[in-house]
């Protein structure tokens, strides 16, 4: 064939361009925690992680973001919770007792597919003109609620998708000894895919601490750490946000080491979700 | 379980209504091609000419899909086609991570890289004097940020496509490169355009991170070099004050709405098709 050299060559240059493009993404991921490291690494110190901002703290005075760091975790944690209470039974239940109904099952999941992708700046803005309609103020309860709605459909497709996975003669067996479905649900299909709830729970911890959008209006910020849900609480995203628009340096700084502490959370529940579903992956009957 | 079902089902719905109905005091006092066709952004005398900020989304959105679509086939295809199994190993972890660092990170990063990197390398290339807070600095933020979500996606269609067909192709005489030209990319079509709608609105809808990057200048932006401020960063912004000058509410949940009920097509038309090629399998 005479255009021979022309395909091969053809395909190296692509072949070429698809390396290159492996390569930015390993580029990009290696800058940007390489950044957030050397920016963040000489603005740590302890003071920052262990004490609440004191006064002039946004002036450059002393003080730390530990006020952020306990506020980020009570509201992930309690979104996580709240998430999970909507999400588990309807993740199973969407698996179980709707096993024969499969279209109505794809309907749901595309509609939880579609919801995943709703801004949470949407959630924040919707949730502020209920508090306003009823005249509540900015709270960590509020806060909690928005975020538990806005990871809700993330847990549950996540779930649903391990969930997915169990083998149809699991059921059959359970259902041929006399389970009821409630029996089945959390007695085989929760027990079974445990591995994967809490990769889904810790990814959705993941979302929750990390998004600002949602808790920019609903839970508002302070300087103390929150005594009760219904007072306001601060969230390291939000004081990442503030502190950075600051215009004294030693303010940015600050921020640097918040998005380092962030990051490091972060990164802390990404290689524990691997690590688990890695570490079970073999215990599970198929 | 019911209970539980039903209400993850009639939130977004009481959501939009909700929206709706608080925005559609705005339509009562402004007639609509006045709200959507006008760049007038004055809330203390009652202009609210969306324009600037919806041209300001759709701007950076576009931008952001163009600079991470092509990186993200490529990617895709050589994990899917080519690459060993140690590097699909290294790169599942690193897409991960980078889906899983929050948008502030993302953020800070831009402010602290990419930024500068606008204002001291690229706008001097074009002789333009900028601080770099502009619609390419946004652009590329949001760039990275939904690089790892529309991979994700195109990596799992890819996995889909059965290896039967680029193997009668391959025993044709066809190079690889030829095989997924004429036979994966084709047969994928539907699933890659859906994975890049689902990209626009992600970037769509992407709030704190644009917010820090895009300059946030209230109008029709003219260039890559031009400060934006679209619709999620609009919201972000002035939520405070929204109370205290009339209709502005409103207005500002007007804004929510346009994002909302945009985001709900893109990603129903989009994930509509992911379910067809699916199925068709």
């Amino acid at each position: 064939m005479k255009n021979s050299k022309y395909r091969k060559n053809e395909e190296k240059i692509f072949i070429m361009l698809m390396q290159a493009s492996c390569g930015i993404i390993l580029l990009i991921m290696g800058l940007i925690l390489l950044t957030i490291l050397r920016k963040g690494i000489p603005a740590f110190s302890w003071e920052i992680l262990t004490s609440v901002p004191k006064g002039g703290f946004y002036f450059g005075g002393e003080g730390g973001i530990l006020n952020a760091i306990i506020g980020s975790i009570y509201l992930a944690m309690g979104a996580t919770f709240i998430a999970l209470i909507i999400s588990l039974p309807t993740a199973l239940f969407l698996n179980v007792h709707l096993r024969k109904y499969r279209k109505l099952q794809n309907a749901i999941r595309l509609f939880i597919d579609i919801l995943w992708g709703i801004p949470s700046v949407v959630y924040g803005s919707f949730a502020f003109t209920i508090m306003i309609y009823f005249g509540l103020r900015a709270s960590l309860i509020a806060g909690i609620l928005t975020v538990a709605v806005f990871i809700a459909p993330i847990m549950i497709r996540s779930m649903d998708e391990t969930l997915k996975t169990v083998p149809l003669i699991l059921y059959e067996a359970a259902t041929s000894l006399g389970s009821t479905k409630f029996e089945i649900s959390y007695k085989v299909f929760f027990k079974q895919c445990i591995p994967g709830m809490v990769t889904a729970i810790l990814l959705s911890f993941g979302r929750a601490i990390g998004d600002a959008a949602s808790v920019l209006f609903t839970t508002g910020f302070t300087d103390n750490i929150p005594k009760s849900l219904t007072q306001p609480a601060a969230t390291l995203p939000l004081s990442i946000f503030f502190q950075l628009t600051s215009p004294i340096p030693e303010v940015r700084e600050r921020a640097y080491a918040a998005a380092l502490i962030l990051t490091i959370i972060i990164l802390l529940i990404s290689i524990t979700g691997r690590g688990i579903s890695l570490r079970y992956m073999n215990n599970q009957i198929k | 379980m019911i209970v539980t079902l039903s209400l993850v089902i009639l939130t977004p719905i009481v959501m939009c209504i909700c929206l709706s109905v608080k925005s559609s005091l705005l339509f009562e006092s402004l007639p609509v091609g006045k709200i959507f066709f006008t760049s007038a952004w004055e809330p203390s005398k009652g202009n609210f000419g969306f324009l600037p900020f919806i041209l300001s989304s759709i701007f950076i959105t576009f931008l952001a899909v163009l600079i991470a679509g092509p990186v993200c086939l490529f990617s895709a295809l050589y994990l899917t086609q080519y690459a060993r199994v140690r590097l699909v190993r290294i790169m599942q972890p690193v897409i991960d991570i980078l889906a899983g660092i929050p948008s502030v990170v993302y953020g800070v990063w831009g402010i602290i890289v990419i930024v500068p990197f606008v204002s001291n390398v690229v706008a001097p290339l074009f002789h333009i004097q900028t601080t770099g807070y502009t619609l390419i600095a946004g652009g590329i933020v949001l760039a990275v940020m939904i690089t790892p979500f529309i991979l994700n996606i195109l990596i799992e269609i890819l996995r889909t496509i059965p290896s039967e067909l680029s193997e009668a192709t391959l025993s044709l005489g066809a190079t690889k490169w030829e095989v997924i030209k004429h036979v994966i990319v084709r047969k994928a079509k539907p699933g890659i355009v859906s994975a890049f709608g689902l990209g626009v609105s992600r970037a769509f809808g992407e709030t704190i991170a644009v917010l820090m990057v895009a300059g946030n200048v209230a109008k029709i932006p003219g260039g890559l070099f031009d400060p934006v401020y679209p619709l999620p960063a609009l919201i972000a912004n002035n939520y405070g004050e929204m109370m205290s000058i009339p209709l502005y509410d409103s207005a500002l949940m007007m804004a929510a709405l346009i994002l909302f009920v945009s985001i709900l097509v893109f990603n129903f038309f989009s994930r509509i098709s992911i379910y067809h090629l699916e199925r068709n399998l």
